[in-house]
């Protein structure tokens, strides 16, 4: 069998492989969300730094009212390939917030946050979380990008290999803050204390719109509207939940370069070793 | 490991180390001087590939270990701290859990190929068993490394495979409470499955000795499935093997790291990034995709006692997969009704793949039925009976004049 033959029967394996991946997030009769034009996909996306900055602003003041953000330190805002703010505005952040802790008495007490303590959540703990809200507490933020997704279907899901779409979740999320609309459509049954959203399997979705035009307003300009915010905000969740993909796509590079000279060297060696026996 | 070795070292050290303990007279009559046919194609790459993973898996497993904490309130958060404060974690985390998929998928093909090719056939039945047993061992850590993320996907997929043992007449809930250590997937299960999922590689690597071991004493099968009949019709380990195995190594790592580097996730499921929670059931609950065809199998079957020992049937029967095939020749080049059958046979364990991803319902559980069916006749019925009925193409004289042509 030549080397061709072989790489393409490879190619077709995986392939393969992947037709009988498990299905992304059930959605039933609600439209695919509009794929955004993220600057972080791709072999050599990156993370927008206003981008980033901006999303942060939108946490801090509307999201974080409900939704945790545990997972995370303050300080990990400076780190490489993330928002970039630097290491003393980070302190000053970190000064603002108030974290439990217990003191040399042994007393509990509050004190001023510093750069390596995670983001205090909004309530004490699950259950007055739920308590709070409506009986279902809302979702830890700091990897909700990578934990929704919607189902993207046969051939698409092969093809996503190919074109690296790992951006369903982002997708997903931008969908949603985008998707609220003010009344169900005629002949809809809406449950006490839901909202109707077009994208959220269901319809139902307990969360009332967040993010409404004018809501925040932006140091650097950008406009204060809902579709600028639904992006902006999305992108940072895409960060606070894979924040060294930066550092990863530019190592895949490196490695990819690396693997292509090796393969070729090998291939050619090979075929130098084997010409005597053939 | 293949009799007596001729190597003598140069050195008078090596000489004297030689006399005392010969394992360089082994490693040189395993992989330097060891004959391999001649005509081998780049489908026997696959074990050079696989030990190459069992390595990577298990370099990678100690140094996460280091870092993981087995408890149900720190598991998923230090998974967490792995992939974001560890130096390089979520590439080692990245590589592993990828690993995983990879090295599934250089199995499967390694068994595709031993079937197609008959390499379980008479004198490498013990070698082929061996490999089954490596299997399981595999599809037994896989799903216990799985578990130990302690994702929502983690939880429920240990508390629906757990309970197949239920199914047991009699011991059955009893047998589950002893897996699960309490009376629920719990704090013991993931204590457990953290111990049992560090011990089975290095299990994994005593049986593929074991499977190296008896490799070398029956020697390699071939595209042709005739044994080398003379030395023209083989060629040393090394270098031809070693640098036609590093080639399709560095191949198969550009694959790997394709998915590592750019598509970490996809072979993941989403809700593995939501903490277990036991009082939520996910709106589906799907294993990974290399056990995807057995949970296909599993609820084809309407009665749970059926449809799980159809399930681990399903693999077991491999096993006996030298006595059932019953055909004197072994390689499916030969074997023009074979060819098809086999052909049908991959593409029925692909389309379970498929049909274990969607819901048990309509249409997908008759051809998950319908699949199950073929899946097992190709073992009971069509192997054996082919041995009788087939008329096989002529065979080669000799491995060389396959290679070379009658003029050699």
């Amino acid at each position: 069998m030549t080397n061709k033959n072989t790489i393409l029967a490879l190619t077709i394996a995986t392939a393969i492989a992947a037709f009988a991946a498990p299905a992304m997030a059930q959605v039933h009769e609600v439209p695919a969300p509009p794929a955004v034009k993220w600057s972080f996909a791709g072999p050599f996306g990156k993370y927008d730094e206003g981008q980033l900055q901006r999303g942060f602003k939108i946490y801090k003041e509307v999201c974080s009212s409900c939704h945790s953000l545990s997972l995370l330190s303050i300080g990990s805002l400076a780190d490489a390939g993330g928002p970039g703010f630097s290491e003393a505005q980070v302190a000053a952040l970190a000064a603002e917030y108030k974290i439990k802790d217990i003191d040399d008495k042994g007393e509990t007490i509050e004190r001023a946050g510093r750069p390596a303590d995670h983001f205090p959540s909004p309530f004490a703990n699950d259950a007055a979380a739920a308590a709070a809200n409506g009986g279902t507490a809302p979702p830890d933020m700091s990897t909700l990008a990578k934990a929704r997704g919607y189902m993207r279907g046969f051939p698409l899901f092969v093809l996503d290999i190919f074109t690296q779409y790992q951006e369903a979740g982002p997708d997903y999320i931008h969908a949603i803050l985008t998707g609220y609309k003010d009344a169900a459509p005629a002949g809809f049954t809406m449950p006490a204390g839901g909202n109707y959203n077009e994208y959220f399997p269901g319809h139902v979705i307990a969360m009332p719109k967040p993010l409404s035009d004018g809501q925040v307003t932006f140091d650097d300009g950008s406009p204060a509207t809902l579709a600028q915010y639904s992006k902006d905000v999305t992108a940072f969740l895409m960060w606070a939940a894979e924040p060294k993909l930066v550092q990863r796509k530019r190592t895949g590079f490196q490695v990819m370069i690396f693997l292509i000279v090796l393969s070729g060297l090998m291939y050619f060696t090979k075929k130098k070793v084997w010409s005597a026996v053939h | 490991m293949s009799g007596n070795s001729t190597y003598q070292p140069q050195s008078k050290v090596l000489q004297w180390f030689e006399k005392r303990l010969p394992i360089g007279g082994l490693i040189h009559s395993s992989f330097v001087a060891y004959p391999t046919p001649r005509n081998l194609n780049y489908w026997w790459t696959f074990g050079g590939i696989l030990s190459m993973m069992l390595g990577i898996q298990i370099v990678t497993g100690i140094v996460l270990a280091m870092h993981y904490t087995p408890h149900v309130d720190l598991a998923f958060k230090s998974v967490e701290a792995i992939m974001r404060d560890v130096n390089y974690g979520w590439l080692l985390r990245y590589l592993h859990a990828n690993g995983a998929a990879m090295f599934f998928l250089a199995v499967y093909i390694h068994m595709f190929r031993g079937i197609y090719y008959g390499s379980y056939k008479e004198p490498r039945e013990v070698l082929w068993i061996l490999g089954v047993i490596i299997y399981l061992l595999m599809m037994a850590t896989g799903f216990m490394g799985y578990v130990l993320v302690w994702g929502q996907m983690s939880f429920w997929a240990a508390t629906v495979i757990t309970n197949l043992f239920s199914a047991i007449p009699g011991v059955g809930d009893t047998i589950v409470t002893w897996l699960w250590g309490g009376y629920a997937v719990g704090n013991p299960t993931l204590n457990r499955f953290y111990s049992l999922h560090y011990l089975l590689p290095f299990v994994i690597a005593g049986v593929v000795i074991l499977h190296v071991w008896a490799l070398h004493v029956a020697g390699q099968n071939n595209p042709t499935g005739i044994e080398p009949k003379s030395e023209r019709d083989t060629v040393p380990f090394t270098p031809y093997a070693t640098v036609k195995d590093g080639f399709f190594m560095a191949c198969f790592l550009i694959l790997y790291c394709w998915f590592v580097f750019y598509v970490p996730n996809f072979l993941g499921h989403p809700d593995n990034y939501i903490p277990a929670n036991p009082a939520v059931t996910p709106a589906e609950i799907v294993p990974e995709w290399y056990y995807l065809p057995f949970y296909a199998i599993l609820r084809s079957i309407p009665d749970k006692l059926l449809g799980v020992v159809a399930l681990f049937g399903s693999i077991l029967i491999l096993a006996f997969l030298p006595w059932l095939d019953t055909s004197h020749v072994k390689s499916g080049r030969y074997r023009p009704l074979f060819k098809q059958f086999f052909w049908l046979w991959v593409i029925v364990c692909i389309g379970l793949g498929w049909l274990g991803s969607k819901p048990p319902e309509g249409i997908y559980v008759i051809m998950s039925r319908l699949f199950t069916l073929y899946y097992f006749a190709f073992f009971i019925v069509i192997l054996p009976l082919l041995g009788i009925f087939e008329k096989t193409k002529p065979l080669p004289n000799s491995i060389s004049e396959s290679v070379l042509g009658a003029k050699a």
